[in-house]
């Protein structure tokens, strides 16, 4: 039954050349609706970005301030008043990691959107264009590569200095590369393709046969490793934010907070569970919708 | 084979340089000066002036630059800006306390990663092959000093059983050596000294390792999925080979090819990795130093660091290229691109 669905939308693709978008993106829509964990991962992302939208547009809503010091009520352990307990300088951690869901998000997501822009155009004119330009970007991002990333963005904040803003920065800059290359390796062999011969032979620009035959053509992959993009952008920004190289104080982030609470590591284990649990949730999430992306818009996996 | 040795060898020349650029242009051009950070504030302009001369910093930065690149390929990296020790120095005596624990954690990772990779792959879609993707998932989601934290409150701070701080209790601590402290008590027979430093590896080991465990687990269990597919697989049971030899000889052996790449490429980001690890368990290694003073502007450090941690990378990238060609034939070389 499923399979005949399958087989009409396909063949419907190709009858009517209107209804193709549609159709493919129905199908892949339809196969991720199947897939439980990723389901369940979308959903949560969507509550994470309410959540960012909601606070930051009704700062009313958290329950307590997130940025309110009161020395005489550090630390205090979980409880009715203060579900997730209270941090170092009396904050309600649980207001904290709310207001912190917007950062991490931004910076999530902006990073990848710079990231992928600059890796998408480096990639498609390395892969395009091949000969030296190809071999002098690539050997630009061999060299960024082969500095652990991590240390690579430690480097760039010192140079920058703390804030957000330049942690976003950062985080992009030391992503490019590997989009670039997956990028340049799929237009390599896009490029084989006879459409996009055919468009060289009936005159078409470069950039036109790049925008309008290529890219659509690689873009499963790009949207696959974007998702999985946010998931390793959060988590660097929290290991930024960690070392005390991310965010300005009193600002709330994940890591920063963990890092700025370790010190009572022992006696107050919830003022570091909390932000790491709320980390690792986002950072499966977006791994799992990746995951169930990359599943649906395979057609090899699809038949299965 | 060895033109093909010689040739990648000789193409680590210009990465290297420019990593050396990438570097330099980083800490020195685009980094604030260094001066008010190392003498303070409110040191006086002259006393400021005066550090930067002896620091050679009052030089045409593409001056600079090349004094660098000279002096690097001797293994001179210039003096810390605030002990005036050799870099080198520096580096040598924290740098077996990063080794150790990168190897102790690529050896855990490749085990057990390989283990569970090939026990899912084996018994997929039951619940072995559903519990070992959920710590592979668990791994990659989650941050190494979280996790990092979860250990030392489990084992120091619940179950009182491991050290969560430095490498070795200062009373035992061997004397002259390796600085591998494991292979250094176990070659003087002390081993009370030896139980000692297992004791405090098992939690940075593990923080450090279940990232790239995770990675290795994934793709084991895709590469053995794709093997016990073959053809030949079903030969060898029909032949009546046992399932278990069958698995072990025919499925893994062909399966350890791209993992072994992904072996190799881990052991790169352990290093990246180890700059956080160090941090929480306050291991005394080369990334813990990195980010301290990387935080006081001491750049001949930074410097030096990140070159020789992208030259082992680079390193390990090539030996992980030459046995992929060598644990593959039909790989030739002379299609290599570059």
């Amino acid at each position: 039954m499923e399979e005949n669905k399958e087989i009409a939308e396909t063949s419907s693709i190709t009858v009517g050349l209107e209804e193709k978008p549609e159709s493919i993106w129905k199908s892949v829509w339809d196969s991720l609706k199947k897939n439980k964990a990723a389901m369940i991962s979308l959903v949560f992302i969507i509550i994470l970005v309410l959540v960012a939208v909601i606070t930051a547009i009704f700062p009313g809503v958290l329950p307590h301030d997130p940025y309110e010091q009161n020395l005489a009520k550090s630390f205090a352990f979980p409880n009715a008043q203060y579900w997730f307990g209270t941090d170092q300088l009396g904050r309600d951690i649980f207001s904290r990691i709310l207001v912190g869901t917007r950062v991490s998000l931004s910076v999530g997501v902006i990073a990848v959107a710079v990231s992928l822009t600059c890796g998408v155009l480096l990639g498609s004119i390395a892969g395009y264009l091949g000969g030296k330009v190809d071999t002098i970007i690539m050997r630009l991002m061999d060299i960024m590569l082969s500095i652990p990333s991590i240390l690579l963005a430690i480097a760039f904040m010192a140079a920058l200095g703390q804030g957000i803003d330049k942690a976003i920065i950062a985080i992009s800059l030391v992503s490019i590369p590997e989009y670039a290359r997956i990028v340049r390796g799929e237009i390599l062999s896009v490029k084989q393709n006879d459409y996009v011969q055919a468009a060289k032979v009936i005159g078409d620009k470069n950039s036109r046969i790049v925008f309008h035959h290529v890219l659509p053509n690689v873009m499963s992959s790009i949207i696959v490793r974007a998702t999985l993009g946010i998931s390793s952008a959060i988590l660097d920004a929290s290991a930024l934010g960690f070392l005390g190289l991310g965010v300005q104080p009193p600002m709330a982030e994940w890591g920063d907070m963990l890092g700025r609470a370790r010190n009572y590591i022992l006696s107050a284990p919830y003022a570091m569970i909390f932000p790491g649990l709320a980390i690792s949730l986002s950072v499966l999430a977006f791994n799992l919708l990746g995951d169930g992306l990359r599943d649906a818009l395979d057609p090899k996996s699809r038949q299965n | 084979m060895v033109k093909y040795t010689i040739k990648r060898i000789l193409m680590l020349i210009p990465v290297l340089l420019g990593v050396s650029l990438v570097v330099f242009l980083i800490m020195r051009v685009f980094s604030p000066d260094p001066a008010p950070v190392v003498l303070g504030e409110h040191a006086s302009t002259q006393a400021m002036q005066a550090w930067r001369e002896a620091h050679g910093l009052n030089e045409p930065i593409w001056l600079q630059f090349i004094d660098f690149l000279k002096n690097a390929v001797t293994g001179n990296f210039g003096v810390s800006y605030y002990t005036n020790q050799p870099v080198s120095n520096e580096i040598m005596s924290r740098f077996p306390a990063t080794v150790e624990l990168a190897i102790c954690a690529i050896i855990f990772a490749s085990v057990f990663g390989v283990l569970l990779g090939v026990v899912a792959a084996v018994h997929k879609n039951t619940f072995a092959d559903y519990a070992s993707t959920l710590v592979a998932l668990a791994g990659i989601s989650m941050p190494i000093f979280w996790l990092g934290i979860l250990l030392i409150l489990l084992f120091t701070g619940t179950l009182h059983l491991l050290p969560s701080t430095g490498r070795i209790d200062p009373m035992l601590q061997p004397t002259g050596g390796t600085g591998l402290y494991l292979w250094d008590t176990l070659t003087s027979g002390d081993f009370e000294a030896f139980g000692n430093a297992v004791q405090h590896l098992i939690m940075p080991t593990l923080a450090l390792s279940l990232y790239s465990m995770a990675i290795i687990t994934r793709m084991t269990r895709s590469s053995m999925l794709d093997t016990l597919n073959q053809d030949y697989i079903r030969t060898a049971r029909a032949k009546g080979i046992t399932r278990r030899r069958v698995i072990r000889h025919h499925a893994l052996r062909n399966a350890m090819i791209p993992i072994t790449t992904v072996i190799g490429l881990q052991f790169g980001s352990l290093l990246g990795g180890a700059v956080l690890t160090e941090t929480v368990f306050a291991w005394p290694g080369i990334g813990k130093y990195t980010v301290e003073c990387i935080q006081k502007s001491d750049f001949p450090v930074v410097q030096a660091v990140v070159l020789i941690i992208a030259t082992i990378y680079v390193i390990i990238n090539l030996i992980v290229d030459l046995i992929y060609a060598f644990l593959d034939p039909r790989i030739k070389y002379s299609k290599e691109e570059g």
